[in-house]
């Protein structure tokens, strides 16, 4: 009987379990969790991102125009000149072939001095050699270092160009003297369709000169190709004149076109192009960007790091807030959980009180008959003394007496435990209510043979209280104490009155002993360190029906050495 | 030695009688009632030094039936059994002069010298 009123009372205790813990499970947290992080991050983090993001994109494009700027004026300038010295060039050719008769453009030693004259002049020089050619492309004259008179230029290109046109301007190229040069010529018509061209001669070297420009960076890089990409003067980069170099050839366009693009070794150059008007010639900058650029990227850096940090920051707090926010969250309903729970469980033990009591005062009933019967047949055998067996009878007699009696102690402490469910004002003797709770346990503590002592003293006051709740109090902590304790063990139970209106009652074991960790959360609901065992909510309401009942509870505990239980009661209850 | 007049009353009979006849063999004079209202005749008729009532029984319980003897014949002592005893009907008891609570199943040996002792007190 005993056991199975334990086993009752484990039963009441359990099932409400299941229905708490889906109500708290940990991935509806996390999401919840995950949830409040994602979307309060999206809201704070976009914004900084994209003005991080739109700043960085205009102090690039201010900088890159800043940079492109003196890089396409430079490339203009040096553009016009050229241009300029060439049309000079061309136009001193033109002069003197319309000035000059042909028989006077004959005579080498005339030719010899208009090339002489031309170069005496800084705005028209740097001739250096100068021939007339008739339309069967022969030099009929020459004036120069190399003895080119008598040549035929009928085969090459120059001189169908320039008959084509008029006037013509060369790429650099070597030609017959092994050096390289340029050419410019110009033609003049006869009557009946015949012509000759005066054509000069101009060191490549002179170009170079024209373009090497003041104001470039030691890293710059001025030069000129030709539509074939071909250098027409010498390169920092690609080496000198007549070498091709790695970079496509712009298209053409009027104007200085300001780009950037990978150069062979896959860096980034700041380019500026320009065609050079009536000729071949393509003007090229090139500009090491990363080197132009050395400030934007400091910037950049900088920029970077500060988003890094606010970035870093507000996620921080993010996490902070909402890590708050959902233990909070998950904090409240824990304790609703776990009220509710509690609110189950004296109802379902309040209902199970009553039920017991019920069952317990129908069999008083007939339990009464059957010792009153067997009682008169006992006191009929007694009285007539010449029956037949008496004494077996009067043995068979006693022990169906004594078993009345043990139902009736039954009946008697189920009544005793099931009474009063809610909180009543009861007279409690401590001592004899805690006898009563070991009652349930007697069993298991006789078969484990655990030694409980009980120390009273004198002058012990009954205290004014609820006789149920604290039996359920009691009935907690010596479960704890019983699986704390090994088969032998020793629980002490001391009474005290250490002020007039308080009475102490320390339960200690000398059992296993709480972790210090373990030690300050023993009250919380769901707290368990019986893995799997237990629901982790005995203590609580144990600590629960304590406050409730104006008292407190204390735990102290030394691994290995043992538990002490301090239950502190006020004699006359409160409120 | 006079024999103490004792009244029994419960609303189980077969306890009724096997308490009676008990009572008879330990030297009392003792009559039985099934009911509160047959046990107000009995004690109508005749004497009793004492009255034993289950508090719990249909009708009439033993707590009216000691407010009634209370009133009428407050000399006879009053003994309630009970199923279970509740605080409130031992208070009420307690009031109404009751001598003694028992709880059943009684222990006929604690009856009668509840019984004895009542009676000598009154005496």
């Amino acid at each position: 009987m005993k056991d199975s009123i334990h086993d009752l009372l484990d039963r009441v205790s359990e099932p409400a379990d299941d229905a708490v813990r889906p109500h708290l499970s940990g991935p509806g947290y996390q999401r919840l969790r995950r949830s409040v992080v994602l979307a309060t991050a999206v809201v704070a983090l976009a914004p900084l991102l994209i003005m991080t993001g739109v700043n960085l994109y205009q102090y690039r494009k201010a900088m890159r125009n800043e940079m492109a700027q003196p890089v396409s004026r430079l490339t203009l300038n040096t553009k016009r000149s050229l241009e300029f010295f060439l049309e000079e060039r061309r136009s001193a050719l033109a002069f003197i072939i319309e000035d000059r008769s042909y028989e006077a453009l004959c005579d080498r030693d005339e030719l010899t001095r208009i090339m002489t004259n031309m170069n005496r002049s800084q705005s028209v020089g740097a001739f250096v050699d100068l021939g007339l050619i008739n339309s069967d492309g022969d030099q009929l004259c020459y004036t120069g270092p190399f003895q080119l008179e008598g040549r035929n230029y009928a085969d090459q290109d120059w001189f169908y160009e320039v008959q084509r046109r008029g006037t013509f301007t060369s790429d650099v190229f070597l030609g017959f003297r092994n050096l390289p040069h340029l050419v410019i010529a110009t033609k003049h018509e006869k009557e009946y369709g015949d012509f000759y061209i005066l054509r000069a001669t101009i060191s490549a070297q002179m170009l170079s000169e024209q373009i090497r420009t003041a104001g470039m960076l030691p890293t710059d890089d001025v030069f000129l190709i030709n539509h074939e990409g071909i250098l027409q003067s010498p390169s920092r980069r690609y080496g000198d004149i007549l070498t091709p170099i790695p970079l496509p050839v712009p298209h053409y366009s009027p104007g200085v076109e300001v780009f950037e693009m990978d150069d062979e070794g896959g860096e980034e150059v700041l380019v500026a192009a320009a065609f050079i008007e009536s000729s071949p010639y393509l003007l090229m900058y090139l500009k090491n960007s990363r080197e132009a650029m050395a400030h934007w990227s400091t910037l950049r850096n900088e920029l970077l790091g500060f988003l890094a940090v606010s970035a870093a920051l507000i996620l921080g707090v993010i996490l902070w807030v909402s890590n708050q926010f959902v233990n909070n969250m998950r904090e409240a309903s824990r304790r609703r959980a776990a009220l509710l729970h509690q609110v189950e469980y004296s109802n379902k033990l309040a209902s199970i009180g009553r039920l017991a009591a019920g069952v317990a005062h129908e069999i008083n009933n007939p339990l009464a008959i059957i010792n009153e019967k067997a009682g008169l047949l006992k006191d009929l055998l007694t009285l007539d003394e010449t029956i037949p067996n008496r004494e077996k009878l009067l043995g068979l007699i006693d022990s169906a007496l004594g078993s009345v009696k043990r139902c009736r102690a039954i009946t008697h402490r189920l009544l005793g435990f099931a009474k009063h469910m809610d909180l009543q004002s009861d007279t409690i003797d401590l001592p004899s209510l805690l006898e009563e709770v070991l009652g349930f346990l007697g069993k298991e503590a006789e078969y484990r043979d655990l030694h409980i002592n009980v120390e009273v003293p004198d002058e012990l006051p009954t205290i004014e209280s609820d006789r149920g709740q604290l039996q359920q109090v009691f009935l907690n902590i010596f479960n704890n104490a019983f699986a704390a304790v090994e088969d032998g063990g020793v629980i002490d139970i001391a009474f005290a009155v250490p002020e007039s209106e308080l009475v102490t009652v320390a339960i200690t074991d000398n059992g296993m002993g709480i972790p210090e960790q373990h030690l300050e959360r023993i009250f919380e609901p769901f707290f368990s360190t019986k893995e799997g065992a237990g629901t982790g909510l005995g203590l609580s309401i144990t600590y629960g029906i304590v406050k409730k009942l104006g008292g407190e509870i204390h735990v102290e505990s030394v691994v290995g050495e043992g538990t002490r239980f301090l239950v502190i009661l006020p004699v006359k209850r409160k409120g | 030695m006079n024999r103490l007049r004792v009244l029994f009353v419960d609303d189980e009979e077969e306890l009724v009688s096997a308490v009676v006849e008990r009572l008879d063999l330990r030297g009392f004079h003792a009559e039985g009632a099934t009911s509160g209202s047959k046990a107000l005749e009995l004690i109508a008729s005749r004497t009793f030094d004492a009255v034993v009532a289950d508090v719990k029984m249909p009708g009439l319980g033993g707590l009216e039936l000691a407010r009634d003897l209370r009133v009428r014949r407050p000399e006879v002592k009053m003994i309630l059994l009970s199923g279970h005893g509740s605080s409130e009907d031992v208070e009420e008891g307690l009031r109404l002069g009751v001598v003694e609570y028992l709880q059943k199943p009684i222990d006929i040996e604690v009856l009668v010298e509840v019984l004895e002792r009542a009676v000598a007190e009154g005496a």
